[in-house]
């Protein structure tokens, strides 16, 4: 599954790659997304061995499910040109939320809708307050952040371990697709399906759909969008319902790989996510951006993890810091592109 | 502070007018909730060694950091920016000057080189964010989201993920020591904000800063050093957190490398809005910034003193920040002014109808 995955998003960057890169640079930030992707596996098949193979790529899938759906998530925002940074702190509420309830005897199944809910929730929250309001996406979602994060510690401070038998778990179950030599697996759990689910719905509606469509023209410009006729204040609102519904679904597929929710878990995971989204080419001032890159950069932070406790040598709090230079490059990146655009 | 020559009650108006009225009142609020628990809440007694001590002496301790944080991001936010690695910057400095304290001997030396070093340290961290607001031109969230997620990061490579402890005790005096009674600490962080106060307010600094967060392209068009300026706010709000992230570690001497300055962006945002600055930009009030920075450590204080667990205060700050929000939020203005109006004009508006 894992060279599935890979392969659907290969061609489909490569050919959207050579149709744009004739028209406009748009494309450049994501073809080095891939670029340096493809280089990681290079340098740490050489570097440290064991790199391409079934069960390293299989886990770098299971272990970034949440991450894909949150950069797919931030996609949408960015897009319109805004930002939610509160994706970390919705799922550290919604994942202490769903086990304490899960916990108390609550039907899992509803403990996990009632999840995916919390995040709408929170992401209704922030749409109300920037698109009625008219408050800068940075604090309306700072603001959800800080609830959030407060929220999680006021229901508790400590691990709360999800129950062995539950069916919940179910979700994180490696199921094996191809049996390989050793350990060596093509694995695959219900969390990574739902999380490619979710890219192709995000790619279908981003592409296909009136809705998609409306979103790049905010990110454009939103008053031509608004002058257009584009329903302009209802898409806003929808891409951060959807950005948190999809934070409180990656709060699901991370609980139930690692079976315990915390208030402190996902702190930073909003630089993360953002990271992904940047590095797969999505410009922050918004407008333009592929949801398919958003994925690329998601798998280029997860290598780097790997790549990073393979080596030994880097102390693994330097990982946020290196994450955070990464973003830092790409966003000059798009920065120069842009100045060579308008010139 | 225009009124003083027109009498004391011409002054109190002045007072009321301003929007740091209210955070005095919720102090006020806030200490009678107190009282009301504990009749002797409000008691100062002379300690043992002729310090005054009392619960309200230790507000004003808690107090220090923040009203340095805030009034740094005051002056950014007046810049239409935001600074959100306060918080990062202070365990960053704290982390710089307990590893270095570590090594060194216990003497005055050592530890203003400590201070030295902190300021150095929070300057390059503030010109990073300097530069990438000004130069590279990138919003100052991300800009300031980036080191506000790092700094930690750092500050855990700093001390190799250890809680350093040092001992020194010029650095503690910062913190733990007493001049004329009240906590050194409280006494340095007001005179580092009225310092920053007559410095912008006495010079053109404040009116520029102004100027900038109104309009950008018309302050150039003006005038206006953009560049040199931003660099300047986001230096200083760089400065003022590293002395807050001094403060913070210098009363145990540990520096706590999850801890220290967590979740203080939160504070310093919110201090800044109760005290009438605008996240809009374009005007800012380094008063009403510590007396919401005051504000601030008297509900931390607080609640604590009720026993609520002090995990709750964040979600209820977030809570208090969605509303300041919404109530500066134009829709809500003019709602607020259309029942206003609505009540004064109706019978004109009648009669146009009529008509």
């Amino acid at each position: 599954m894992s060279t599935l995955t890979t392969t659907r998003t290969e061609p489909t960057g490569a050919r959207a790659l050579a149709k744009r890169l004739s028209l406009h640079l748009d494309t450049l930030p994501t073809a080095a997304a891939v670029a340096i992707f493809i280089g990681m596996i290079v340098y740490g098949e050489a570097a440290y061995g064991r790199i391409v193979q079934f069960n390293t790529l299989s886990n770098l899938l299971i272990n970034n499910a949440h991450l894909i759906i949150l950069a797919v998530g931030l996609t949408f925002v960015i897009l319109t040109g805004g930002i939610d940074l509160s994706v970390g702190a919705v799922i550290a509420f919604s994942s202490v939320a769903g086990v304490m309830l899960m916990n108390a005897g609550w039907n899992p199944w509803l403990a996990v809708l009632l999840m995916v809910l919390i995040g709408t929730a929170f992401g209704a929250a922030s749409g109300v307050l920037v698109q009625h309001f008219h408050v800068q996406p940075f604090i309306a979602t700072l603001a959800m952040m800080f609830l959030g994060r407060g929220l999680a510690s006021i229901l508790s401070t400590v691990p709360e371990r999800l129950a062995d038998d539950s069916p919940v778990r179910s979700l994180g179950a490696q199921i094996k697709v191809y049996d390989g030599p050793k350990v060596n697996d093509v694995v695959l759990t219900p969390g990574v399906i739902i999380a490619a689910v979710v890219v192709v719905a995000a790619f279908f509606v981003l592409h296909r759909t009136r809705m998609g469509r409306t979103v790049y023209a905010i990110g454009g410009s939103e008053q031509s969008a608004a002058l257009m006729g584009l329903p302009v204040a209802a898409t806003k609102m929808w891409v951060y319902i959807i950005s948190g519904t999809l934070s409180g679904l990656a709060a699901v597929v991370y609980t139930a790989r690692l079976g315990s929710a915390q208030n402190i878990t996902g702190i930073g995971w909003e630089l993360d996510a953002i990271a992904a989204t940047v590095i797969g080419g999505t410009l922050l001032t918004g407008g333009a951006g592929f949801v398919l890159g958003s994925v690329v950069g998601a798998l280029v932070l997860g290598l780097m993890n790997v790549l990073i406790t393979r080596d030994g040598g880097i102390p693994p709090e330097a990982t946020t810091i290196i994450t955070g230079g990464i973003l830092l490059v790409f966003v000059l990146l798009q920065r120069a592109v842009l100045a060579r655009r308008r010139e | 502070m225009s009124a003083n020559a027109h009498g004391p009650f011409e002054a109190l108006k002045g007072l009321v007018r301003r929007q740091y009225f209210w955070g005095i009142v919720a102090i006020a609020l806030l200490l009678l909730v107190n009282l009301a628990k504990d009749p002797g809440y409000l008691a100062v007694s002379v300690g043992s060694s002729g310090n005054l001590v009392g619960n309200v002496i230790d507000i004003l301790r808690a107090a220090a950091p923040i009203i340095l944080i805030s009034v740094g991001m005051c002056l950014v936010v007046a810049t239409r920016g935001i600074d959100l690695s306060v918080g990062s910057v202070m365990v960053v400095a704290g982390a710089v000057s307990m590893e270095f304290l570590k090594g060194a001997p216990d003497t005055v030396g050592s530890g203003l080189a400590a201070i030295g070093l902190v300021v150095v340290v929070s300057a390059a961290l503030g010109a990073v964010n300097g530069m990438l607001v000004s130069v590279v031109g990138l919003q100052p969230f991300i800009s300031t989201l980036v080191i506000m997620l790092a700094g930690r990061g750092l500050a855990k490579v700093i001390t190799g993920g250890q809680n350093t402890t040092a001992t020194n005790e010029m650095f503690r005096w910062t913190a733990n020591g007493h001049v004329l009674g009240l906590p050194a600490v409280f006494l340095l962080a007001l005179l580092l904000a009225v310092a920053m106060g007559l410095l912008v307010r006495r010079s053109a600094l404040g009116l520029m800063l102004e100027a900038l967060g109104m309009d950008a392209k018309a302050a150039r068009l003006a005038g206006v050093n953009r560049r040199a300026l931003l660099f300047t706010v986001y230096i200083l709000s760089g400065v003022l957190a590293g002395f807050a992230g001094v403060f913070a570690t210098a009363s145990v001497m540990t520096v706590d490398v999850s801890r220290t300055g967590y979740q203080l962006e939160l504070d310093a945002i919110l201090a800044v809005v109760i005290g009438g600055t605008s996240l809009a930009g374009g005007k800012f009030n380094i008063t009403g910034a510590v007396i919401g920075a005051i504000l601030i450590a008297t509900l931390d204080k607080t609640v604590v003193f009720l026993g609520v667990s002090s995990s709750a205060t964040p979600a209820f700050k977030a809570v208090v920040i969605v509303a300041l929000c919404l109530l500066q939020s134009e829709r809500v203005r003019r709602a607020f002014r259309k029942r206003r109006s609505a009540v004064a004009v109706r019978p004109a508006e009648r009669e146009k109808v009529a008509a």
